[in-house]
């Protein structure tokens, strides 16, 4: 793999190591804070205030500006678990395992609020509080497949052998994935409620899109922040009787 | 928008929209706060153990 | 590929011995279905409507209950880690205890199906494809369901948690399946959802083991 510049190789191999990562977390997550402050500012500024009212939904449209991009992050975190679970299986990283684990009570949270704020969004728009569309109910699925990491890891005493198995079942989980959503929306078209889904494809304006497209990159930030912060604890937890860890309690 | 009070009116759909970015924003800060607490408590906890074991 | 063929021949041998637990899983597809009418009301129509989902369902969670037979005697004495200790590929021992797991507990079903039929008031014209999607079926879920319990077998109480890992997973088989009963009920074309049960089919069979095997290999270490 010579495309790939040795630095960046060496780096790649030095995360490694729990301590240059737990080390690493420290140093980025100020910068990462930051930049997540701004886009999330600037992105609600623009969802809330100046875009343009919708003339069909009112305003009550702005929901898809933490709508949307909490339902992309609950796809992209499973992903990302699925990486790490490969990764891990494959190399046997630590810190593979530690991310897939840090990473899924958050993607369970994007998928919690996904399907919370499309509730609230139908309400006002279908009358009801939840509606069987083809997009919550694959959101619901996938709040299933997370919950299924999160319960297998804990019932798992040897938390080696848990990381393996949640693991195999993020993979497994992964690929099920587009089958599992192509499936519902196959189902969904069959028993097509009386109204259609203006959840799928709101006619997006590009004033309407760009604080969209802000809020999703900022959960991106979001994420990374909050990832980071459960795998430090997960590190300590993992490697509490290693020397580094006891030179860091030295310091504190 | 012209006032403040239209702002959070959000033309009618006010209770929906601003419950939707509470609970956005609530269990986005959990998610943050928890892990920085329970860090916390950890490095206590292991400092004791440390102390203890001298 | 002896071992393949051995490993059958000793799982049916094992299950016949224990005749009565075969039952089971029949009792439970029998009951459910009739709870549903006890439940709703005996409003023809409403049942037949609901026919083939709730057949569908109910052969799921009958399945899904079942799963925990198909590595537990053999965790419990010893011979999975025999298995896993042997030169055998593990994924051709696993595949072979599905088919054993499946032709005692799925098969049975497709014995019972034209009753529950008959209770619910299915459309004689829907029988033949709600035989045809449980053997299409059945196997899925005993495929996928292999991939639950081997993440679970070392854990005391793996109950509960094998419908969470694996009930999501389901969720396209039953689609499938119960929709084409439906349409066959109503006289209409289900070569699209037969077509995509037999491809599920074939990608479980040749995929699940795979995960499976490797679960098996963590979960007995």
């Amino acid at each position: 793999m010579s495309i790939i510049p040795a630095p960046i190789v060496r780096f790649y191999h030095q995360t490694a190591s729990p301590p240059f990562f737990y080390s690493l977390s420290n140093k980025l997550l100020p910068w990462l804070t930051a930049i997540f402050l701004m886009l999330l500012g600037y992105g609600l500024y623009a969802g809330l205030y100046l875009a343009p009212t919708d003339y069909q939904q009112g305003d009550s449209y702005r929901i898809i500006y933490v709508h949307v991009p909490a339902a992309w992050m609950s796809l992209f975190i499973y992903v990302v678990m699925a990486v790490a679970g490969a990764i891990s299986l494959i190399w046997r990283m630590k810190i593979a395992d530690v991310v897939l684990i840090s990473s899924a009570p958050i993607g369970a949270s994007f998928t919690f609020i996904a399907l919370v704020t499309g509730s609230l969004w139908g309400k006002p728009m279908w009358g009801t509080w939840w509606v069987w569309d083809a997009r919550l109910t694959s959101e619901l699925i996938l709040l299933f497949l997370y919950l299924g990491v999160i319960s297998l890891y804990g019932a798992i005493e040897d938390k080696r052998t848990a990381s393996r198995a949640v693991a195999i079942l993020a993979l497994v989980g992964v690929v099920n994935i587009p089958i599992i959503h192509y499936s519902v929306q196959w189902w969904n078209t069959l028993h097509q409620g009386p109204t259609v889904t203006k959840m799928d494809k709101p006619s997006i304006h590009l004033d309407m899109l760009i604080p969209l497209l802000v809020m999703a990159t900022a959960f991106k930030f979001y994420y990374a922040i909050a990832m980071l912060q459960v795998a430090k604890v997960e590190i300590l937890l993992r490697e509490q009787n290693t020397q580094w860890v006891k030179k860091l309690l030295e310091t504190k | 928008m012209n006032s403040f009070a239209e702002f959070l009116a959000m033309g009618g759909y006010g209770f929906y929209v601003w419950t939707s970015y509470a609970i956005s924003f609530v269990v986005l800060l959990l998610n943050v706060i928890v892990p920085m607490v329970q860090r916390k408590q950890l490095l206590r906890e292991l400092a004791l153990k440390q102390k203890r074991a001298k | 590929m002896s071992a393949f063929f051995a490993v059958i021949r000793r799982d049916l041998i094992l299950a016949f011995r224990r005749r009565a637990e075969i039952a089971n899983p029949l009792f439970f597809f029998i009951l459910v279905v009739t709870l549903f009418p006890l439940g709703v009301g005996a409003n023809p129509k409403l049942l037949q409507a609901m026919a083939p989902g709730v057949i569908w369902v109910s052969a799921l969670l009958a399945v899904m209950l079942s799963l925990d037979s198909l590595f537990r005697s053999d965790f419990d004495d010893g011979s999975l880690e025999q298995m896993l200790l042997s030169s055998h590929p593990l994924t051709v021992l696993v595949m072979a205890k599905i088919i054993a797991h499946w032709l005692v507990t799925g098969l049975p079903l497709l014995v019972v199906a034209p009753l529950l039929a008959i209770f619910l008031g299915l459309p004689e014209q829907a029988l033949g494809t709600l035989l045809l999607t449980l053997v299409l079926a059945t196997p899925v879920l005993s495929l996928i369901g292999s991939i639950g319990v081997s993440l679970t077998v070392g854990l005391r109480r793996g109950g509960m948690i094998i419908s969470l890992l694996v009930l999501p997973l389901y969720v396209p088989v039953l689609i499938f399946a119960s929709n084409a009963v439906e349409m066959a009920g109503n006289g209409l074309a289900v070569d699209a959802q037969i077509n995509i049960l037999v491809a599920i089919f074939f990608m479980s069979a040749v995929l699940a083991p795979l995960p499976a095997a490797a679960a098996l290999k963590m979960s007995v270490n």
